[in-house]
């Protein structure tokens, strides 16, 4: 199971340990959430969320559904402009741009901060016209040349270059579920983001895809802040170095992965993730 | 209590008129198509015909003086009027469908497709009668263009309004089917809205948008009223728009509903024109299924 830590006393250990709430004391901050409230319509998904995304680590949001781990993740680059009724009021900020502020260029601002969803989704064209999408949107007027580098170097840092390298005009379409989602992982970080996100990107594959996307997560850490949304506890546990849990549009707890899983705080993050609920 | 017997009598009756109207309508249809060759047929043995003639003389002259029977000029003025009927109806139609698609409010879309719909209900010699009072005098006096008072030009304008709807109608549909998660690809690579919709939707529902197009030609190839009322009565080869023509449409509804006599050689010139209009149509009308269904799109 997940770790035998989280059966002992929380209480007595966190008094053991003395240590608090986990905060990022070694990596600089990123992305700076500071009491962010979100609706859709009437419904607050949000409730005052506080929280810094640490550079070059990947921060896992846990949580049963609808706890507002997605939203959280959606407002990070404004995915949630195109639903009707979707607004957010406190700070979030990268260290130079105010994420939420009217002015932003969403355009820039996705380039900056790529996202990876739940289920591959290609677009219906050849596995190098996915990665060269984002490229001839944002940089106009590369040579053949610039643009073949650019894809290569996205399809070998996703590590599918190997698979797809005698393919390229092919269909994605014709790819596995892993190679098309490690594919979109290409076409994100083509347009060159220091920041990914990622929302459930393994919950529709096969547990040997499962294994190649988290590795990747891995590696990529050292280019990248990585933000992954996960149902997966075993995952998070897995990929990431920070995990925050929410519950009910609440961080009830977030810190280093390791003491949330073997040592929370809470009682309601050890029932969660020793899968007393959830 | 109903017996069993009864349930399944009326099962058997209700079945049996299912059927008996579906063959009913496909009996009618067969037997279109067997009147129209079989007269057809009877054309061609008449003497003063020959298939040969029909296919290769590039004048149509049926009615006055020396006889001749080239298909081409009709077919050429069935063509030119279906040319200029999709350069207004393939993008007029196709930035309607993105529109309501893609940039429409949900509340807007619901009221401006149903009146886009209207567009297609209105009686085709309406839309004859305003490509003659209304389009003919905007291209000569506001354009400044020569024009036959019957002209191609007008009656194509008009024929392609009225395909405006099926152009847009269909695309959009096909565009609606491209799935939320190809949109959102997009919108988080940094696509604008304008480029998600031409680079990323539009390509993603072109075998839609082709069957689309192809409907709406085979509609413009098969448009009547428009065509007799609005672009002449002069079989001409030409590719001229501001001249008066004849379509194959128009020489058939001309014919049918003058004064020549029933059975000579004129009457069954239009089973010949009619036969070549139908095969043209079907032409269309499968290459159009044909393209949709074998390039479907996939999304996965």
């Amino acid at each position: 199971m997940i770790s035998t830590g989280a059966l002992r006393p929380v209480s007595a250990i966190r008094a053991a340990v003395g240590q608090s709430e986990g905060t990022v004391a070694s990596h600089k901050t990123m992305i700076r959430i500071r009491d962010l409230s979100a609706w859709y319509g009437t419904f607050q998904a949000l409730h005052e969320i506080t929280a810094d995304i640490a550079e070059n680590q990947v921060t896992a949001f846990i949580g049963p559904s609808g706890c507002g781990k997605s939203t959280l993740l959606k407002w990070c680059n404004r995915m949630n402009d195109v639903v009707p009724g979707a607004r957010a009021t406190g700070t979030l900020e990268l260290p130079d741009l105010n994420i939420l502020a009217s002015s932003t260029d969403v355009v820039e601002l996705r380039r900056r901060i790529g996202i990876v969803f739940q289920k591959p989704n290609p677009f219906p064209k050849s596995i190098y016209d996915n990665v060269a999408f984002g490229p001839r949107i944002h940089f106009k007027k590369l040579s053949r040349r610039q643009l073949d580098e650019i894809v290569e170097w996205s399809l070998r840092k996703a590590a599918v270059w190997d698979e797809v390298k005698d393919r390229l005009r092919q269909s994605a379409l014709g790819l596995s579920g892993g190679q098309q989602q490690r594919l979109c992982i290409a076409r994100a970080i083509a347009v060159g983001p220091r920041i990914l996100l990622m929302d459930e990107p393994c919950s529709a594959l096969d547990p040997a895809s499962t294994t190649r996307i988290e590795d990747l997560i891995f590696e990529l850490r050292e280019q990248y802040t990585i933000v992954i949304v996960t149902h997966n506890m075993q995952q998070a546990a897995r990929v990431s170095d920070h995990t925050a849990f929410f519950y009910e549009g609440k961080v009830v707890e977030q810190g280093p992965t390791e003491k949330l899983f073997t040592n929370p705080d809470q009682q309601q993050t050890e029932d969660y993730v020793t899968g007393k609920f959830g | 209590m109903r017996s069993l017997a009864w349930v399944r009598a009326r099962e058997w009756v209700i079945k049996s008129g299912l059927l008996g109207a579906t063959l009913f309508s496909i009996l009618i249809t067969a037997s279109i198509v067997f009147l129209l060759f079989g007269e057809t047929f009877r054309f061609f043995s008449l003497d003063e015909v020959s298939v040969s003639e029909f296919f290769t003389s590039t004048k149509w002259s049926p009615l006055l003086g020396e006889k001749s029977f080239g298909i081409w000029p009709l077919v050429s003025g069935t063509m030119l009027i279906a040319a200029i009927a999709m350069t207004v109806a393939l993008p007029l139609g196709l930035i309607t469908a993105i529109f309501l698609s893609e940039y429409a409010p949900r509340r807007l879309r619901a009221i401006l497709k149903p009146v886009l719909e209207i567009l297609a209900g209105v009686p085709t010699v309406v839309y004859g009668f305003f490509a003659l009072i209304f389009i003919t005098p905007f291209i000569r006096d506001v354009l400044g263009i020569e024009v036959d008072y019957f002209n191609a030009l007008s009656a194509g304008i008009a024929v392609g309004i009225l395909c405006i709807p099926t152009v847009s109608s269909l695309s959009e549909d096909a565009l609606q089917a491209v799935p939320l998660r190809l949109r959102e690809a997009a919108y988080g690579l940094g696509g604008t809205k304008f480029d998600v919709a031409v680079k990323v939707v539009v390509p993603a529902a072109l075998s839609g948008i082709i069957s689309a197009f192809l409907l709406a030609v085979a509609r413009a190839i098969g448009e009547t009223m428009i065509v007799a009322v609005a672009a002449g009565a002069t079989p001409k080869m030409t590719i001229d728009p501001r001249n008066q023509i004849q379509t194959m449409t128009g020489y058939i509804t001309q014919v049918a509903t003058g004064d020549v006599s029933n059975f000579g050689v004129e009457y069954y010139s239009i089973y010949a024109v009619g036969a070549m209009l139908f095969v043209m149509t079907l032409a269309v009308t499968l290459l159009g299924n044909l393209i949709r269904l074998r390039f479907q799109e996939a999304y996965e």
